[in-house]
């Protein structure tokens, strides 16, 4: 039997776009997509992609990479079919443009749930978009399963599986049984490159889309629990004290001074 | 629902620095919504850590007991956190962006159906509604948001390390210590912690360090990080990098200041070929000075730095460690 794997990814505006691009909208609700920069799938959700990969690679494993929102760019949300995911599930709505994380995950559990059978969810550890690091918590708590945050290493063993959670100082090795939830981390290394071939199959893969009614949710559950009130860019300028020397040198030597000149050294 | 609620962390029956930065937190609030500050540890034998709590500004320390406490592991701790908000009822909870907060936040959350605030850096309260208006970086740093809660409660906001300042301890200060036996049923125990593995450190620790040095892509490979480190060890200060340089692998990640590696607030903090994208000034922003060695003097860093050089590393560094060798020597 094949293990069965969902992967819970989410487009994002790309986190490298540069500050002179990246705009807020007049009524300070929003984000404004920057001019020629297109969205990407969330980096960390990336790395769950090839968490996944690399536990197909090790066994058999079928991988359903589901998404929630609107405006899916379809270049952009192929990418871990092309990376060798089989299967992408889109729910796709008005009604779940704009969700908080306790909405998102309850849209993305009812997506699981009507999937059917499933050994392993992963997840990005957040996004790069509002860092908030709760839906996939949320999913677990939601789905009544067990949930381990932060893996840089996932490995299946028999009926459970052994993770290796990262710590700013090192990491922590935690033994669950599946059914579980798994949030992955940067740490677990470079998502791979599609291959030719592996685009050549994503562009022939038509994805599946879901619509709010399909799902048959629940509107009082897509309330939101948190409001946004403002949302700004901060000002940040604090007058550079530029040093400049003669050479590069000279003025390495023109800042100890003046480190030392303002005790700071 | 009335009072504000901190989850404490300790190590070895110490209240961590963390908790001490959480009650000046909860202390700010209680100025606008007049409710009581209260701790809760999770464990036992933790005299020394109420008393810690008592003097950094708690009003009440509540020690939330059970045998399964004992077991390593996150589980037991959301089962027990969950137990002592029940019985407090409070109106806020406030709990750090840790290891453990991380996962105790929003676990919490999503079982009693509230809202939680991310990331926080500030907390205000709305004079109509009363209700708290967190105030947090999203976007990588590029935006901030202020959001607020709607109708339930607790309100619960997770804080950023390091930035709310802790009180000044008064030793004097004491209050009532309750046990709370949570009565955890063992089914609730789903994932085992069987080991912890901690990166080997020498010197000064990134986050407690009071000059930290760090180093970006800019660098071009691990070896210019002996230059850093041989600064740093000449300043009594630490290492640290860039998200780059450690997905690289020029370093081990523990050296990684950032959104999600290591938040760092030191008196001054010399970056060396650093761009200063957001994701990287969200663990330094607590610094008080910002030094900066750049190539490209339109790069991101200049902006938040204080004192600033533009030009090849591999130029300016040589005789600014030279001279600091001079000057401290």
């Amino acid at each position: 039997m094949p293990l069965n794997i969902v992967v819970c990814v989410k487009q994002v505006v790309d986190p490298e776009t540069p500050a002179s691009a990246f705009q807020i909208d007049a009524e300070g609700r929003r984000v404004l997509p920057a001019a020629g920069i297109p969205p990407v799938v969330n980096g960390f959700d990336e790395n769950a992609v090839e968490a996944a990969l690399r536990i197909k690679d090790a066994g058999e494993a079928h991988i359903t990479v589901v998404s929630v929102g609107n405006n899916f760019v379809m270049d952009v949300m192929k990418k871990p079919l092309s990376m060798g995911a089989d299967q992408l599930v889109l729910v796709q709505d008005e009604a779940v443009e704009e969700l908080d994380a306790f909405a998102t995950a309850y849209v993305l559990s009812e997506a699981i749930k009507k999937l059917g059978e499933f050994d392993l969810i992963l997840c990005g550890r957040q996004a790069s978009d509002w860092d908030n690091a709760q839906v996939p918590l949320g999913v677990a708590e939601m789905m009544d399963l067990p949930c381990v945050t932060v893996a840089q290493k996932v490995e299946v063993v028999d009926s459970g599986l052994v993770v290796q959670r990262a710590l700013t100082d090192g990491y922590e090795v935690v033994e669950t049984l599946l059914p579980a939830l798994v949030t992955v981390t940067n740490e677990l290394g470079e998502p791979r490159y599609p291959t030719l071939r592996g685009i050549m199959t994503a562009s022939r893969k038509a994805p599946t889309v879901w619509t709010a009614a399909e799902l048959g949710l629940d509107p009082a559950s897509l309330a939101p629990k948190l409001e946004l009130t403002e949302l700004f860019i901060p000002v940040v300028d604090k007058q550079c004290e530029f040093i400049e020397g003669e050479d590069e040198a000279d003025a390495g030597r023109k800042l100890a001074l003046r480190l030392r000149e303002a005790k700071l050294i | 629902m009335s009072g504000i609620l901190v989850l404490g962390e300790t190590a070895d029956g110490r209240m961590q620095p963390v908790t001490a930065e959480l009650i000046s937190a909860g202390r700010s609030l209680h100025e606008e919504l007049g409710q009581d500050v209260a701790v809760a540890f999770l464990g036992s034998d933790l005299d020394d850590a109420a008393s810690e709590a008592f003097s950094y500004g708690a009003d009440t320390v509540y020690t939330v007991q059970d045998p399964l406490l004992a077991e390593p592991g996150v589980d037991a701790g959301v089962a027990a956190f969950q137990e002592a908000c029940g019985r407090v009822e409070p109106d806020v909870v406030i709990v750090g962006r840790t290891a453990l907060g991380r996962d105790i936040g929003p676990r919490l959350a999503f079982r009693l159906g509230t809202g939680l605030a991310q990331d926080c850096t500030d907390l205000e309260v709305d004079q109509d509604t009363k209700r708290v208006v967190a105030t947090r970086p999203v976007y990588g740093g590029n935006a901030l948001a202020k959001v607020t809660f709607t109708g339930s409660s607790p309100q619960i906001v997770i804080l950023r390390l390091k930035a709310f300042e802790p009180l000044e301890p008064d030793p004097s200060r004491t209050g009532e210590v309750v046990t709370i036996d949570a009565g955890l049923d063992p089914s609730m125990i789903r994932s085992l912690l069987v080991e912890t593995v901690r990166s080997e450190s020498e010197g000064v620790r990134l986050e407690d360090a009071s000059i930290v040095v760090s180093g970006g892509r800019g660098l071009g490979g691990p070896e210019p990080f002996e230059v850093l480190e041989e600064l740093a060890q000449l300043l009594g200060g630490a290492v640290g990098a860039s998200r780059a340089v450690c997905d690289a692998g020029w370093l081990d990640h523990s050296y990684q200041v950032g959104l999600t590696g290591k938040t760092v607030a030191p008196d001054l903090y010399i970056t060396v070929g650093i761009s200063g994208a957001s994701q990287h000034m969200a663990g330094c922003s607590g610094a008080k000075h910002i030094v900066a060695v750049n190539r490209d003097a339109e790069a991101n860093i200049f902006k938040s730095a204080n004192f600033g050089v533009v030009g090849d590393w591999s130029k300016v560094l040589p005789s600014f460690l030279e001279t600091v060798r001079e000057l401290v020597e």
